[in-house]
């Protein structure tokens, strides 16, 4: 392993860091607002609704897909696969802002938020409660991502020898950085089973955690491929489409592992005439399954997996997939009883649009400013050779994203 | 050697997920037990054949609980007038009790009565609760010898959790307040302490509202059940009397027994609740869900308790996950070494890849 790792360089405060930089400035506006007067100043949220988008995308989903790292880090020190530790910098980036962003969300969405470290205080602590194991793993796992991400900072600092003292001890916070998304991402699933009859029973089972955690996991190598294609476009830097065509040879088998689970537990729970039932809900589950079998035929196969816009479509079905199947759980087939209605506010959107724009900004500063993302060109393996040789670009992928 | 240390593991992460799996499908008989009532479990007994929805136990319930008037009701705003009247459409922030009135719209049973019935909507008091299970700082509590659910503001983080696990929406959130709290019934336990009844129960002039140990309750209900309709039954008014204690007339009245429908509501949903039903009705048609015997909270806990139970599971899994960290790590350090002092996460800023002869042909630069 030959890698090394530079800044990109470049201009930072380009006309589209300022626009991100107004998302976030009214984005603590609304903050501001919504803690002196009150969530519902803000917020749709209501007592049958009590979780709306900002658990449901900025905590749920948001956590997801920031499994990049998690994802990374189990082919590369699980299974041995050293060859993707060159893309584990890219991948941590993008987490440990995902998981900070969603406890930071955490603190506008709690109603006592000045008494969260209540969370931590062992004669509170309920350890019957499935929210408890969310809030001390997420909490403690974004620790270990800041500490796993901190080669990078202390290396752009100088840092030297905290840098060789950390790196001693690193294996250890890469053994616990595994460990804590396996347990809070499916808990995060588990989340719903209290909720019972609320959740429709299309989504409504024991099996959720497992189905949480497959679709993380399966996330995380999406947005490790996202991730790449779209910086590598955007900030004008070779495509690692040989790399990315073996993680992404993952998904599939994820997603078809994950499919006749979700599928399989329908049907033994004798659900399975709801898929032919009235409403909206059958309609979400397709829409959910078309695109994770998107995602699994366009990555089968070898020829396509080398093609980047077929990478990046089937990288952002499967993102989207993901996304949808949590939404759903947690909001669009969740039904508390007649009365109830729910669907976000502006300014309760706009936090979320802010939180992802702060998300960008971090992402762009640290990748430009720090050494993140691989110097020079990417390893060749040789895997999509053939492929390339076919069709060695990709007009479409380019021409579809704007340069920033 | 390599290979077997990689079958290794593959085996730990395929444990890993088989233990996710297995703790899915867990067996019945793994299961958490369910929750026994407590010893000196008190409740009510709602008996809405004898309500005539005069609301003083809605009155009395705010009084005794300092609860404010509902304000901007779409009544008022109709009216142009605000504070006159206390209209909540139903349980919320400033309301833990709630009498609704169910009327069947074209209806008419054979006799040609229509169907009719008010119910009273309150904190259920659940044998095994949802909502104390989902709390992850125990601001929710069941008292042990009571029964009564309490909250404790002082330990809530306003997750509002417990409002997605209850199975009867109950706990109510001051979404209008920048320090809110949540608002449910917990059974006057103040006044419970110093010997009173709930303000609800003493308020009641019809007995609909008793008060009483859940187990004597429960005997109520079932002597109401098996009385035939149309013979006369007495009703105890505000609480259950002694055993022992004289009957005291003024505490109790005569009426004909009505046809009720033969279930307790709350016997046996959920685990059963310390708040307890009686109609002439279909409960599902006075907004009352249909629920098994098992509680969620058992569901739940039974798979959390079988993946977490004693953290055996994950420590173990932790043990193999930086023992693989640990060798993979040092292994790439040990390659690594000959370069000399740098490992492997040396930046080099604007230096080239080692391995600069294998350049892509499609990359762009």
């Amino acid at each position: 392993m030959n890698e090394r790792y530079a800044p990109v360089g470049g201009k930072l405060l380009t006309p589209q860091f300022y626009f991100l930089g107004i998302l976030v400035a009214i984005a603590v506006v609304i903050a501001l607002y919504r803690f002196v007067f009150g969530i519902g100043a803000v917020a749709n949220l209501n007592d049958g609704y009590p979780w709306g988008v900002w658990i449901t995308w900025d905590v749920v989903t948001g956590t997801a897909i920031a499994c990049g790292g998690y994802a990374l880090a189990v082919l590369v020190y699980v299974f041995n696969r050293g060859r993707f530790h060159p893309m584990i910098r890219a991948a941590l980036l993008t987490s440990v802002f995902g998981y900070t962003l969603a406890g930071l969300s955490i603190i506008v969405d709690v109603g006592r938020w000045w008494q969260l470290y209540n969370v931590f205080l062992p004669w509170y602590m309920n350890l019957h409660s499935v929210m408890l194991e969310v809030a001390l793993c997420v909490t403690l796992y974004t620790v270990v991502l800041w500490i796993e991400f901190s080669p990078t900072i202390l290396e752009a600092i100088h840092a030297n020898r905290l840098l060789r003292w950390v790196r001693h001890g690193l294996f250890f916070f890469i053994g616990l950085g595994i460990l804590l998304p396996t347990m809070h991402q499916s808990s995060l699933g588990s989340l719903l089973i209290i909720a019972g009859w609320k959740v429709h029973p299309l989504w409504q089972t024991t099996l959720i955690p497992l189905l949480f955690l497959l679709t993380a996991i399966t996330m995380g190598y999406a947005i490790v491929v996202f991730e790449s294609l779209y910086a590598a476009v955007n900030l004008k830097r070779p495509l690692e489409t040989d790399m990315l065509a073996r993680v992404s040879a993952v998904i599939p088998w994820l997603l078809i592992a994950y499919l006749v689970l979700r599928i399989g537990d329908i049907v033994i729970r004798g659900k399975a005439p709801l898929l032919l039932a009235g409403g909206a809900e059958p309609w979400l589950f397709a829409a959910e399954t078309a695109l994770f079998l998107y995602g699994i035929v366009m990555l089968l196969d070898k020829t396509r997996r080398c093609r980047p816009t077929s990478l990046f479509l089937a990288a952002t079905a499967v993102l989207l997939g993901g996304s949808l199947y949590r939404f759903n759980a947690f909001l669009i087939a969740f039904d508390p009883g007649p009365g109830w209605h729910y669907f976000p506010g502006f300014g309760e959107l706009m936090i979320t649009v802010g939180i992802v724009a702060f998300e960008v900004m971090a992402y762009l500063f640290f990748v430009k400013k720090t050494p993140v993302l691989m110097a020079g060109h990417p390893p060749e393996d040789r895997v999509c050779k053939h492929a390339n040789r076919q069709r060695p670009r990709a007009p479409g992928l380019h021409a579809g994203v704007t340069s920033a | 050697m390599s290979i077997n240390r990689r079958g290794f593991l593959k085996g730990v992460a395929a444990g890993a997920l088989t233990t996710l799996g297995t703790g899915a499908l867990i067996e019945p008989a793994d299961a958490r037990p369910p929750k026994q009532l407590p010893p000196g479990a008190v409740g009510i007994l709602y008996d809405a054949t004898q309500c005539i929805g005069c609301k003083a136990c809605e009155v009395a319930c705010k009084a005794a609980n300092d609860l404010p008037p509902e304000l901007n009701s779409p009544l008022e705003q109709i009216h142009g007038v605000s504070g006159v009247w206390d209209a909540s459409d139903d349980l919320d922030s400033r309301t833990m009790n709630k009498i609704k009135a169910y009327a069947a719209q074209a209806a008419a049973d054979a006799s040609g009565t229509p169907e009719v019935s008010y119910v009273k909507r309150a904190c259920m008091h659940c044998v095994d609760p949802n909502c104390i299970s989902a709390c992850p700082v125990s601001a929710l509590t069941k008292d042990p010898d009571t029964g009564i659910v309490g909250y404790n503001p002082d330990a809530c983080i306003g997750c509002r959790y417990c409002q997605l696990a209850c199975p009867f929406n109950i706990p109510k959130f001051e979404y209008d307040k920048p320090f809110p709290k949540i608002v449910k019934c917990q059974m006057c336990r103040d006044r419970i302490a110093d010997g009173d009844i709930p303000a609800c129960c003493a308020a009641c002039p019809t007995g609909a509202s008793l008060f009483g140990p859940v187990a004597e309750l429960r005997e109520e209900a079932h002597r109401r059940l098996a009385a035939k309709p149309g013979t006369s039954l007495t009703y105890p008014i505000h609480r259950l009397p002694e055993a022992d204690a004289k009957p005291d007339p003024a505490a109790q009245k005569d009426a004909p027994a009505p046809a009720y429908t033969q279930h307790i509501y709350g016997e046996t949903e959920t685990g059963g609740t310390q708040y307890m039903l009686l109609a002439d009705v279909p409960f599902d048609k006075l907004g009352l869900p249909r629920l098994g015997s098992e509680s969620q909270a058992r569901i739940s806990e039974t798979l959390q308790h079988a993946l977490y139970g004693g953290m055996i599971a994950p420590t173990l899994l932790l043990g193999g996950l930086v023992y693989a960290a640990y060798k993979h790590t040092h292994e790439d350090a040990e390659e690594d070494g000959q370069d000399g002092d740098s490992s492997t996460d040396d930046p080099t800023p604007g230096g080239t890849p080692a391995k600069t002869d294998a350049r892509r042909p499609g990359g762009r630069s």
